[in-house]
């Protein structure tokens, strides 16, 4: 196992550098000179010449590279070009809401998705299944801006059951409260396609011999749906949750910019707009790299559970 | 020749006749058909200018006159919703465009240079670290929100699926018999890929490019629904709920119409795409 997990860290790494190498471009893929647009469109020459020389750019592309390597590696992201501030303060800050709403997302997903899956798989062509492929259908057409909005008009603004914005420590029922309705938007349409995917799956694990052998023998039917349909089903379930993590902080940049959570994304759009590089660099590399790291935690966990991974 | 020819008989029905038995294929169809005439003739449906405000009659709710209503500055709704088609149906066809053009041709390679797979499936994994559509906002990071950037950004982000898709097609015929076959008799590489493996691939890439005008188109909006990208006055849908988000209190129905737009084109290209895939997938028919 501990050759498993060895070989997968040391294939994420050249992905890792290839992710750095295309972060590093985004300011040189701007149009134009980027210390202008880092020192302002009316910077006078001798400005933009001091920007040039103190960001490298008079440097050859590699060295340029391999200066931002080795800062980023002592996690010296430079400084907000508007505010001035470090960006990984500024990262520090924002990037634990982000996560906390990517992980309220991904247990709401399985909490609701695996058991309608199932039950619509089960009872198929009844109307939970009807139901299911009706919620797949419309979540994998709605957009996230669509479902957030939808869910803040009736639950904020009509029935005031939620707040309309902000965030609150998890560890404070305020914060649960805060968090429903962004987690619930973030994770519509993941829930739709896991739905779907569960579904799919254990139609295929219960017209199996083993568990047909199951029922024979006589083992309870809870117990054959759970413990000898679902067990096996759960390969691809796992491996789909894992990915959606990295769509569900991809779409926490538009759920933190409807319920104005002060996360990562929201950070990232602000900066974009501002074209404040440096922080749009941070915060990019920091959602690429965890999602990277997410994905080898969910092989690890794969290959846990099928052992035959392993040997592959 | 090729090999669908040779297994025509074990498919069951023919292509056709299981594209017009597709309910799915029948709704898509309908739906696209729908827009795409909408699109084109948006000057007779509507005579109201999308982009001309009339301030006086803002926030009018539908009725007669304004069938979806006005939005902020008194534009109506319903011309707005009419002619955002065209540019949501341009932001699907210039960005698959893209990813596809892209696409295809590096899947083309790497699936028949195994010299050429590693170093093109490696940058593909590098873009594909880049969940969503992170990788689509890091461009726009780069190039500055505008529609262009927007619709360049969602094809580079779209590209590496179908790099992968074609890939492993090219992968599954490239040992083929006539394409050895077609070794054999001295055919160059050029004429092999573009006259032998690409038709045989053609399935697996029109599904794709079918489901990635909707993924593309989603997108979009939700760039445009950003900030990022169509800017205004554009009557494009994201950005029309860009604009409605901040008057959702006072008046839900500039949001609800452009969403309902949105939703319902997306579900076409969905139904279309899984038609197209149920259709063409021989598997199901034996």
């Amino acid at each position: 196992m501990l050759l498993f997990i060895v070989r997968r860290l040391l294939l994420a790494v050249p992905v890792l550098l290839g992710v750095s190498v295309l972060v590093f471009l985004i300011l040189h893929l701007t149009p134009g000179n980027p210390a202008l647009v880092v020192a302002g469109p009316d910077a006078p020459p001798e400005v933009v010449k001091e920007v040039e020389k103190a960001l490298g750019l008079d440097q050859p592309l590699y060295v340029q590279y391999g200066r931002y390597l080795v800062r980023i590696l002592h996690g010296d992201f430079g400084r907000s070009i508007r505010s001035r501030e470090q960006v990984f303060e500024r990262l520090r800050t924002t990037f634990p809401v982000t996560l906390t709403l990517a992980m309220v997302g991904v247990i709401f997903t399985a909490v609701v998705s695996v058991p309608l899956g199932i039950l619509a798989a089960y009872h198929r062509n009844s109307p939970i299944d009807l139901a299911t492929i009706f919620l797949v259908l419309t979540g994998s057409a709605m957009p996230v801006f669509a479902v957030g909005l939808i869910l803040l008009w009736i639950f904020s603004v009509q029935l005031r059951w939620f707040p309309l914005s902000g965030f609150a420590s998890m560890a404070t029922l305020d914060g649960w409260w805060h968090i429903a309705l962004p987690a619930i938007t973030v994770s519509g349409g993941t829930i739709a396609l896991l739905a779907r995917l569960t579904r799919s799956s254990m139609l295929e694990v219960l017209n199996q011999e083993y568990v047909r052998t199951a029922r024979a023998k006589g083992v309870r039917e809870v117990l054959v749906v759970v413990r000898h349909a679902f067990r096996n089903a759960l390969l691809p379930v796992i491996t789909v949750i894992g990915l959606q993590f990295g769509f569900l902080l991809s779409g926490a940049v538009v759920t933190e910019s409807i319920f104005s959570l002060p996360g990562m994304g929201r950070l990232l759009v602000q900066a974009i707009l501002g074209r404040d590089f440096p922080i749009v660099q941070g915060a990019v590399l920091l959602a690429a790299v965890t999602f990277v790291l997410t994905n080898l935690l969910v092989d690890v966990l794969y290959a846990t559970v099928d052992p035959r991974i392993r040997y592959e | 020749m090729s090999d669908a020819a040779g297994t025509a008989a074990a498919r069951g029905p023919s292509l056709a006749r299981r594209l017009r038995t597709s309910w799915h294929v029948r709704i898509g169809g309908t739906i696209l058909g729908m827009l795409v005439l909408v699109a084109v003739l948006a000057p007779l449906i509507t005579s109201y200018d999308p982009a001309r405000p009339d301030v006086p009659q803002r926030f009018v709710l539908p009725s007669r006159m304004h069938v979806f209503g006005t939005d902020n500055l008194g534009r109506d709704i319903f011309s707005r919703v009419i002619y955002g088609s065209r540019v949501s149906l341009r932001i699907g066809f210039v960005s698959v465009g893209i990813a596809f053009s892209c696409g295809v041709t590096l899947g083309l390679l790497a699936g028949y240079y195994q010299a050429l797979d590693n170093p093109i499936m490696w940058v593909m994994d590098v873009f594909l670290a880049f969940p969503g559509l992170l990788l689509a906002i890091a461009i726009l990071g780069a190039l500055g929100p505008s529609l262009t950037n927007a619709m360049i950004a969602v094809g580079i982000a779209a590209t590496p699926t179908f790099v992968r898709i074609t890939r492993s097609a090219v992968l599954r015929v490239r040992n083929r018999e006539y394409v050895e076959a077609c070794r054999a008799v001295g055919a160059t590489d050029r004429r092999i890929i573009l006259r032998h493996v690409l038709p045989n691939i053609s399935s697996e890439v029109i599904v794709t490019t079918t489901l990635s005008m909707a993924a593309a188109i989603l997108a979009a909006s939700v760039l445009s629904f950003l900030g990022l990208g169509a800017q205004p006055p554009t009557p494009e849908w994201g950005a029309m709920v860009f604009v409605a988000k901040d008057y959702l209190n006072i008046a839900p129905h500039l949001a609800m119409f452009p969403i309902l737009a949105i939703f319902v084109t997306v579900l076409g290209f969905n139904f279309l795409g899984d038609g197209l895939r149920d259709a063409l997938d021989p598997r199901l028919y034996r």
